[in-house]
């Protein structure tokens, strides 16, 4: 592989997170056919989520086999949009406590 | 599997792996993203922004769902399906997903047969891609069309929280144009590797760049990331 150009894998690996990719699809679809709620349906449905994510972009985009100085620049911003979720649901809260209390009409 | 793939990017200081390389680098005066072409890299960049964007719709979709006093329709029932005679729920959206998801293994395979060279299959498994993409857009249209005589708009909808037609419009709408435009892209991809226009270098009629098969990985990156996107679509807001 030493002088192979671009990137090479065997067809068998794509096959595999394809099939892969449709398990976990169902999964997630399953939780909400079987009514799952609360903290399980949460947990399910992010860690099917962020399964799925991992697989294509580490094997379908190829960011395994990439230097790490490009997997750092692309993969590390992207936790800055952690600070944003962080304040959207602090912001949600207050003023859902504000509308509960000057429209709530209790 | 860290053995990164050698491209000749016209380097010839030793790589070093692990932590010391991404430091020597980003830090040797000179292009930081060895072995990648540039397109490969700008293209990166170019996701790593959709990201943000697409992060800010789904944020702000949440924060008026948590906000909103009225009750949030329930999307298990808004997008059943009537079928057989059973009401089904999320159907659509479900084959809607795994078109997608079945897109993006064409995509793959399309890729690898590109550097093999094999110029037909390539171009059979690109137009399979572009064809499975524009079937996810039918299925759009009509999820769409559905919800739209059903009496959602964006300013309100039957069922509770005005906010549901705003969101939906705007993260679906934002998606399927980026699904559309990569239909196009895919196209117009598959008809380059046909012709030969990447193993004869052929200079492209928009960019003048000289053609080569890492165009297909490119092109590959933005429909693996339309894919991405909808994983995060499909599990925030259908499932939540």
């Amino acid at each position: 592989m030493a002088h192979a150009q671009g990137q090479q894998h065997p067809i068998g690996i794509y096959l595999k997170i394809w099939g892969l990719l449709f398990v976990l699809s169902t999964a997630s679809y399953l939780v909400d056919y079987f009514h799952f709620q609360g903290y399980l349906r949460w947990f399910l449905i992010v860690l099917f989520m962020l399964l799925k994510a991992g697989l294509i972009v580490a094997v379908f985009m190829h960011m395994l086999w990439e230097r790490l100085a490009l997997m750092y620049a692309i993969l590390v911003p992207p936790l800055l949009l952690l600070v944003l979720l962080g304040i959207g649901s602090l912001e949600a809260d207050y003023t859902f406590f504000t509308r509960g209390t000057f429209f709530g009409g209790g | 599997m860290t053995q990164a793939i050698q491209t000749n990017t016209g380097e010839s200081l030793p790589l070093p792996e692990g932590l010391p390389g991404v430091v020597a680098d980003w830090s040797s005066d000179q292009r930081a993203f060895k072995n990648v072409p540039w397109g490969k890299a700008m293209m990166w960049i170019f996701l790593l922004s959709d990201t943000f964007i697409f992060t800010s719709f789904l944020i702000s979709y949440m924060t008026v769902r948590m906000s909103t006093t009225d009750p949030w329709p329930n999307p298990s029932e808004v997008f059943a399906l009537t079928l057989w005679g059973k009401n089904i729920p999320l159907i659509l959206i479900a084959i809607m997903t795994f078109i997608l998801i079945s897109s993006s293994g064409t995509m793959a395979m399309a890729v690898n047969f590109g550097y093999r060279k094999d110029r037909v299959k390539t171009f059979v498994l690109l137009l399979l891609t572009a064809a499975l993409g524009a079937s996810f857009v039918g299925m759009q249209a009509f999820e769409w069309t559905k919800l739209i005589m059903e009496g959602v708009r964006p300013w309100g909808n039957p069922w509770g929280a005005a906010q549901f037609g705003s969101s939906f419009f705007m993260i679906t709408g934002f998606h399927g144009t980026h699904v559309s435009i990569g239909v196009i892209f895919l196209i117009i991809v598959a008809i380059k590797v046909l012709r030969g226009d990447l193993d004869h270098q052929r200079p492209g009629f928009l960019t003048g760049r000289k053609g080569n098969y890492e165009m297909v990985e490119i092109m590959g990156l933005y429909w693996h990331f339309v894919d991405l996107v909808w994983v995060f679509i499909f599990a925030l807001f259908y499932l939540w």
